[in-house]
């Protein structure tokens, strides 16, 4: 069983938090999508503690486990040129190893095709 | 001219430089390495002790057991019972207990709920992870490279191929599986199927529905 529910386990992000994609390359089995690299996102769901799958595929115990998050990206931003519609979404499990808090959005930067319908 | 048996219901005018693909043995020619090596883990397993070949022949069963007709089960209930539906999504693993389905041990899974204003699909971009314990084996198509990459990059285009166009205002979410967690879609129940029974609803209900790649069709529930 890989879910062990460890209350001592600190959990770094909670839902809502806006969360960064370490930009790090990997060697090996990684389960960190390569598109997701530095993209930004929001913590929508954590799912709790699991082995850490980058050292059980190496038949190693897996300790430390790693909190496990769903993180959302909006698509328009994962894709430079997404064609699809403002509104669309992906959401990946992320291991916390690989986020890093980001600022949370400021009205700076205006999202591409806001408008729509 | 040589005695066709069952080829004789079919007019055979034609030579065999007919239209038909080339049909191979399922298992013409030799062992794929990786067939070889399952043999060889397979018999060492066996040979220490670790596993017995009745327990291999009975996980067989059981993976051979799990199809989509368990998922759309599943999918009916949530439809006509909105109490197991909040269960279902909450803590999938233990509402499936309660229609004596045991998810194992591998992986957790999520139902993840579409409705009219949310279309949910999902894929794997790391490899083929997929709920098989309630979904059965994954089609080839699930498993293809062109799945994989294009429906996290372009998930409408892949839908309209699937036949499923879903309009602007409605927002695409896809799930990339790639970690510890398994994806169900429950699809939002279509309009037309008040009153029906769960067994008329899970009729409705393909895998692809649950995978987010088709609608449930009102139509197919008439048949």
């Amino acid at each position: 069983m890989t879910r062990s529910a460890d209350p001592r386990m600190e959990q770094r992000f909670k839902i809502g938090d806006r969360v960064r994609v370490d930009g790090r390359g990997s060697l090996g089995h990684c389960r960190t999508p390569s598109y997701l690299r530095g993209q930004t996102g929001t913590v929508v769901g954590v799912h709790g503690v699991f082995r850490d799958p980058e050292v059980l595929a190496y038949n190693r115990p897996g300790y430390p486990a790693r909190v496990l998050y769903k993180v959302r990206f909006a698509q328009s931003e994962v894709w430079k040129r997404y064609a699809g519609a403002a509104v669309d979404q992906i959401e990946v499990d992320v291991y916390e190893n690989w986020l890093l808090p980001a600022p949370v959005r400021t009205s700076a930067k205006p999202r591409a095709a806001r408008k729509g319908s | 001219m040589h005695d066709h048996g069952p080829h004789d219901d079919h007019d055979h005018d034609h030579d065999h430089g007919d239209p038909h693909a080339p049909q191979k043995d399922h298992d013409a020619g030799p062992a794929s390495p990786y067939e070889v090596l399952e043999q060889a883990i397979r018999e060492l397993l066996i040979e220490r002790g670790v596993l017995t070949a009745a327990e291999i022949s009975a996980q067989i069963d059981v993976v051979d057991s799990r199809s989509a007709e368990l998922g759309a089960k599943v999918i009916a209930r949530a439809w006509v019972d909105p109490d197991f539906k909040q269960r279902l999504i909450a803590d999938t693993r233990k509402a499936l207990l309660e229609l004596g389905i045991d998810i194992g041990t591998i992986a957790e899974f999520r139902v993840v709920e579409s409705t009219p204003q949310l279309h949910n699909v999902v894929v794997c971009t790391l490899c083929s992870c997929y709920p098989k314990m309630l979904l059965g084996i994954p089609p080839a198509w699930y498993k293809s490279l062109a799945y994989r990459a294009r429906t996290v990059r372009e998930p409408r285009a892949v839908l309209a191929e699937f036949g499923v166009t879903v309009p602007k205002d409605v927002a695409v979410r896809v799930h990339d599986s790639t970690a510890d967690l398994r994806y169900v879609v429950l699809p939002a129940r279509p309009a037309g199927t008040e009153g029906w029974t769960e067994q008329q609803l899970a009729a409705i209900v393909t895998r692809d529905c649950m995978i987010g790649t088709a609608l449930p069709k009102v139509e197919a529930g008439h048949a």
